[in-house]
């Protein structure tokens, strides 16, 4: 049975529908992604599979039980690493751990153990006794981690981990995830925005936006759902003609100014279609992301969708004269 | 983590007391790193006896009592009451800030996190007598050890009341804004009414139905009545009324505090 499954889960904030019946199925020891952009309802799902949050409609259980109608056994079972910082600003590091222990009512024989080892896991065994709000972000950030794994959960939601965690910190905590789940065996759901990151950790992803779900796969097969490897060419005059007739083009498109052809391996087939196409000013030749699965399932790009404010305010205005 | 410790995850089932326990000590070590808390919630009542007590009351006594010790009792209540229900209600900025999210997630169960939540309210507000209790002798009141020690063990009664009163609030609130209502809706027609500054049976007609309903107004009674022997009612009428506020403060806040989602 899966470990978490949701059906046509919805969540309405007035007129806003948060997440709009989303279908999750997740198997025991999984890493499974939610990827979208800004506002894509990847909290919501999360605050609603932790307890935090009622459903609108449609149902979600946790390891067997329903979270509306049995909560506190779903508690049982979970650990969560919030998006926003929720350690206490005004206890240490150690301090926090030590708490989170004793509501968890880790054994006593355990807590130093575990305190320790989740400490030196996060690398913040040095700074334990200083105040949280001496931290950085980023040390806050894997202590929070630290802490979500300290009572060792079933499962594990992780509301984008790495949001604020320099380049290295990204990595090392993408290794973390990965002893997780061949150590302790746990489920974990994590939400990311970065495409790179639920390439690299998830088994399966889910591409949510407007609080649907646009694709579940695993990353591979969404990569490969693309039809091939991705060459763009800038050209004054390309032989589109003689391009169609080859066997191993798939796909073309005109993308202001520039042609996106969509090829069988790349590799193998890069010199013959550059010799058909004729002259060309410049090539790139890439495998496709998971943003261009994105793109293709939702018309738009994944950094295009979650532009800031400030943005779509240039936009706007660029648009209006 | 070592591959020889190998450890599957599982669920975890909390310990009652030993969570309760960790809920109090979160509450009193954050406390005491809150500096401007202390500070102003031991000068608050020391001002008000000073300024209040000995500017207005100079010239007046009550049943042969100097003013500024009449309403020593009614200051005392006064104190751990502010701190109380503003303790309870600093709950609704803990949900803003994800903080108590945390531990709402935790299996603790929430009568467990309410109870964790009293027992701090409980100990602010007697550490807080204490020291007006202290303060006490040297504007002149005179009372044995004896007295002392039940004085606080009313003060811990009165404050798990408050406290719970507080928290509900603080679940029913949704944003901070609403402290302010909190102060004029509930916090000053708790506190005047009460009769903490001035005889009770001053107040007639509908003023006094409302004293006669205002939870606090027994409070003040019976720690008045044990640190001067003055009272309006019956000692045990106190203890009724206060056994029933506590009561069904604590089964509102318990409620309360259960159907709140983050
Ligand atoms: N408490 C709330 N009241 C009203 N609307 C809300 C509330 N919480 C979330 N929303 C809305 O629900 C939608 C989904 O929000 P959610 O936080 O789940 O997005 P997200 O995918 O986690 O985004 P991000 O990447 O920014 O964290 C958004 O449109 C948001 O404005
Ligand atoms: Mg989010």
């Amino acid at each position: 049975m899966a470990i978490i499954e949701t059906s046509k889960l919805t969540k309405h904030y007035g007129r806003i529908k948060a997440v709009d019946g989303l279908n999750l199925k997740i198997e025991e020891g999984e890493v499974f992604g939610l990827l979208g952009p800004n506002g894509a309802g990847k909290t919501t799902t999360i605050k609603i599979l932790a307890t935090l949050l009622d459903p609108t409609s449609g149902t979600a259980t946790v390891n067997g039980f329903d979270v509306e109608k049995y909560p506190s056994k779903v508690r049982e079972s979970i650990g969560i690493v919030f998006q926003e910082p929720s350690t206490d600003e005004l206890l240490s590091g150690y301090e926090n751990l030590k708490m989170h222990s004793m509501i968890y009512g880790i054994p006593k024989s355990e807590v130093d153990k575990r305190i320790e080892e989740a400490l030196s896991l996060v690398e913040l065994t040095e700074r334990k006794n200083d105040l949280v709000k001496t931290y950085s972000g980023g040390m806050r950030r894997r202590l929070e981690i630290g802490r979500g794994l300290l009572h060792r959960p079933k499962v594990l939601f992780l509301d984008e981990p790495t949001l604020g965690l320099d380049p290295r910190g990204r990595e090392t905590m993408w290794g973390y995830v990965q002893r997780l789940v061949k150590e302790l065996n746990m489920t974990i759901l994590l939400t990311t925005h970065y495409m790179e990151e639920a390439d690299a950790l998830a088994d399966r992803v889910c591409i949510i936006d407007h609080g649907k779900s646009v694709a579940i796969d695993t990353p591979e097969n969404l990569k490969e759902s693309m039809g091939g490897d991705l060459v763009t060419i800038v050209s004054d005059s390309p032989k589109i003609g003689e391009v169609k007739k080859l066997k191993f083009v798939k796909k073309i498109e005109k993308l202001d100014g520039k042609y996106l052809i969509t090829v069988d391996s790349a590799a193998e087939n890069l010199q013959e279609l550059l010799k058909k196409i004729g002259k060309v000013d410049c090539v790139e030749v890439r495998s496709p992301t998971l943003a261009d699965v994105f793109m293709k399932n939702t018309g738009r790009g994944l950094e295009e969708a979650e532009g800031g404010w400030f943005d779509k305010i240039v936009q706007q205005s660029v648009n209006k004269q | 983590m070592n591959p020889r410790n190998k450890v599957t995850p599982g669920t975890n089932r909390p310990d009652t007391l030993k969570g309760i326990y960790a809920v109090w000590w979160r509450e009193i070590t954050v406390f005491f790193r809150e500096t401007p808390r202390i500070i102003s919630s031991v000068m608050s009542p020391i001002i008000w006896l000073l300024v209040f007590g000995a500017g207005l009351g100079g010239s007046l006594s009550v049943q042969g009592l100097d003013y500024q010790q009449f309403i020593f009792g009614g200051i005392l209540v006064q104190t751990f009451l502010f701190s109380s229900l503003f303790y309870g209600a600093y709950l609704v900025w803990d949900r803003k800030i994800d903080v108590l999210k945390a531990v709402l997630v935790s299996p603790l169960s929430r009568s467990s996190i309410f109870l964790g939540k009293v027992f701090g309210g409980v100990t602010i507000s007697l550490m807080e007598a204490i020291i007006v209790l202290l303060f006490g002798y040297l504007i002149g009141m005179n009372y044995s050890a004896g007295v002392f020690v039940l004085a606080l063990v009313l003060v811990a009664l009165a404050s798990a009341g408050l406290t719970a009163l507080g928290l509900a609030v603080g679940s029913f609130m949704e944003s901070p804004e609403g402290f302010q209502l909190l102060s004029s809706l509930v916090l000053f027609p708790l506190f005047f009414l009460s009769g903490a500054l001035f005889p009770i049976n001053n107040l007639k007609g509908p003023l006094g139905i409302l004293a006669a309903i205002d939870p606090v107004t027994y409070i003040v009674d019976i720690l008045r009545n044990v640190l001067t022997g003055i009272h309006y009612f019956d000692p045990m009428l106190d203890l009724a009324a206060l056994a029933v506020f506590i009561v069904g403060a604590n089964i509102i806040g318990v409620w309360a505090f259960s159907r709140m989602k983050s």
